[in-house]
């Protein structure tokens, strides 16, 4: 599992990511009460917003930490939004991008850069 | 924010800390937007049980007649016709320990804020009321008011103190233990009880449309009331953020957000607050504007909508009638006792009623929405002790 300094997690599995929030920025966000998927076939650039969370409080961006093509969304999320807050980064993924360039996984830090990142915080 | 800014803390600070409040800035003080349960549970706790809010940040103060007539009728009369040409309550009217809602006006009609005002018990305090107003305001207000009055009267600030609300349905009970004399209060009422030694000012009154008290307590007293109130299992600390929550499933204004110095209180839905002696009277500022409103002569009203798809409409999203944009929302946010998506937003009066069916524009997708009458919730206030 790769992440990014907007808190987003990636797994690679071949040419597909899934992709979610960490622990860390669901905890931040609070109880998330709606999410915001992307339609499926969209391509989406490093850095573009492409999923909205929000909480009771606030809606907030989700960025693609890698370009891709969305081949998949967590439905699930639709009817128990929670599950984010409940298992941010297993069931409460958010979707599945097809990478455009795998150089783009480069740029992102690995567990122990990024726990180092937020306890900088 | 920047390091530089300066936030005021109120005397409950430290203990906000201690309980794991996560902190923001709120009108020029680090205020608890959420304890570690989170918005939602503590949303549901003060629905269920006693949820405990720090408001010290509002804006608590007697203003009293400089100088004051020995005939305690008299007293209140004239404290009241020195402060009534500023706002549209009846306060000449309020029977000793009577507390109401109204609202400071600009010459035009638009609320420079909503505000508490009540009239004490004791003889020797007529000449006196207690104003409590919002946080963010409370400087403007104190200045508009002082600037109106001059040498008449004379204000006594009582926000360095704590204001401690504690809301919800066992609050009653949790009062009991505290302050039992309280509860022989109804909604609307308030008085000063001495406990641990310290002149409390208590007033069953609150924001989140259930039965509640809100306690002004001498700054020596805050933290050990806060304390005390938390030691009882039924009560848990809640956050700016279930506040706002709370009040909007309560269908109650929020100043700068539904109310602003554009909106007058009819469109606001707050006519209740006109007092009827001052609309015969037409003594208010801003009356031509409200008695037309009141006679029927509106383009706006402040209404509740409920959002049948989609995400939360906030603050700002626009309000769509047959393609058309007919208005915005005021306040939006997801509800946790409907578990659904509310808002409050100000529409055409033809587009008012109960069912209407309106749509709220969320990043560009038009969402149904239908008008619900307001509260939300209904509220659990006691009118009848």
């Amino acid at each position: 599992m790769l992440f990014t300094k907007d808190h987003e997690w990636i797994a690679v599995d071949g040419e597909i990511a899934t992709v979610g929030i960490t622990a860390f920025a669901a905890e931040q966000l609070g109880d998330v009460v709606y999410v915001e998927l992307p339609d499926l076939g969209r391509t989406v650039s490093t850095g573009e917003g492409f999923a909205v969370v929000e909480s009771v409080k606030a809606a907030s961006d989700i960025y693609a930490p890698v370009s891709g093509v969305v081949t998949g969304v967590n439905e699930a999320l639709a009817s128990a939004p929670e599950t984010v807050n409940a298992e941010p980064e297993g069931a409460g993924w958010f979707a599945k991008l097809k990478l455009t360039d795998p150089a783009d996984l480069d740029g992102l830090m690995d567990r122990t850069a990024y726990e180092a990142f937020i306890g900088g915080r | 924010m920047s390091p530089t800014e300066r936030l005021l803390k109120t005397p409950l600070h430290a203990g906000h800390k201690l309980l794991g409040g996560r902190m923001v800035a709120f009108a020029g003080y680090d205020m608890p937007v959420q304890y570690p349960d989170g918005v939602l549970a503590e949303h549901r706790w003060t629905r269920a049980r006693a949820g405990l809010f720090d408001v010290s940040h509002m804006g608590p103060a007697w203003l009293s007649l400089t100088d004051r007539p020995g005939d305690t009728e008299l007293a209140h009369q004239a404290i009241s016709a020195l402060l009534e040409p500023l706002i549209c309550g009846d306060i000449a009217g309020l029977a000793p320990g009577g507390l109401r809602y109204t609202l400071l006006l600009n010459r035009d009609g638009g609320v420079i804020d909503d505000l508490m005002v009540g009239r004490p018990v004791a003889g020797d305090a007529q000449g006196s009321v207690y104003l409590v107003v919002n946080a963010g305001t409370k400087e403007a207000d104190f200045a508009h008011i002082l600037a109106a009055l001059g040498g008449r009267v004379r204000l006594t600030r009582a926000d360095d103190g704590g204001l401690i609300a504690l809301q919800g349905p066992e609050a009653a009970a949790v009062m009991a233990d505290l302050c039992p004399a309280a509860l022989t209060m109804a909604f609307m009422r308030f008085r000063t009880f001495e406990v641990d030694g310290h002149s409390l000012v208590v007033s069953r009154s609150g924001y989140t449309g259930e039965d509640g008290f809100e306690i002004l307590v001498p700054p020596a007293g805050a933290e050990a009331l806060w304390e005390r109130l938390l030691a009882d299992e039924r009560v848990r600390p809640i956050g700016l953020g279930a506040r706002d929550s709370l009040r909007l499933e309560a269908g109650l204004p929020l100043y700068g957000h539904d109310l602003d110095e554009t909106v007058s209180p009819i469109e606001a839905g707050l006519g209740f607050a006109v007092g009827k002696r001052r609309r015969a009277a037409g003594d208010f500022p801003g009356a031509a504007r409200i008695l037309r409103e009141l006679a029927g002569d509106l383009t706006r009203v402040r209404v509740g909508l409920r959002v049948l798809e989609g995400a939360p409409a906030r603050e700002g999203a626009e309000i769509v009638h047959d393609g058309l944009a007919v208005g915005r929302v005021t306040s939006g946010g997801f509800s946790p006792s409907l578990s659904a998506p509310i808002a409050m937003g100000f529409v055409p009066p033809a587009l008012a009623a109960a069912g209407t069916r309106l749509s709220v524009v969320v990043r560009g997708k038009a969402q149904a929405a239908e008008v619900v009458s307001l509260p939300f919730v209904p509220h659990a206030y006691v009118r009848q002790p």
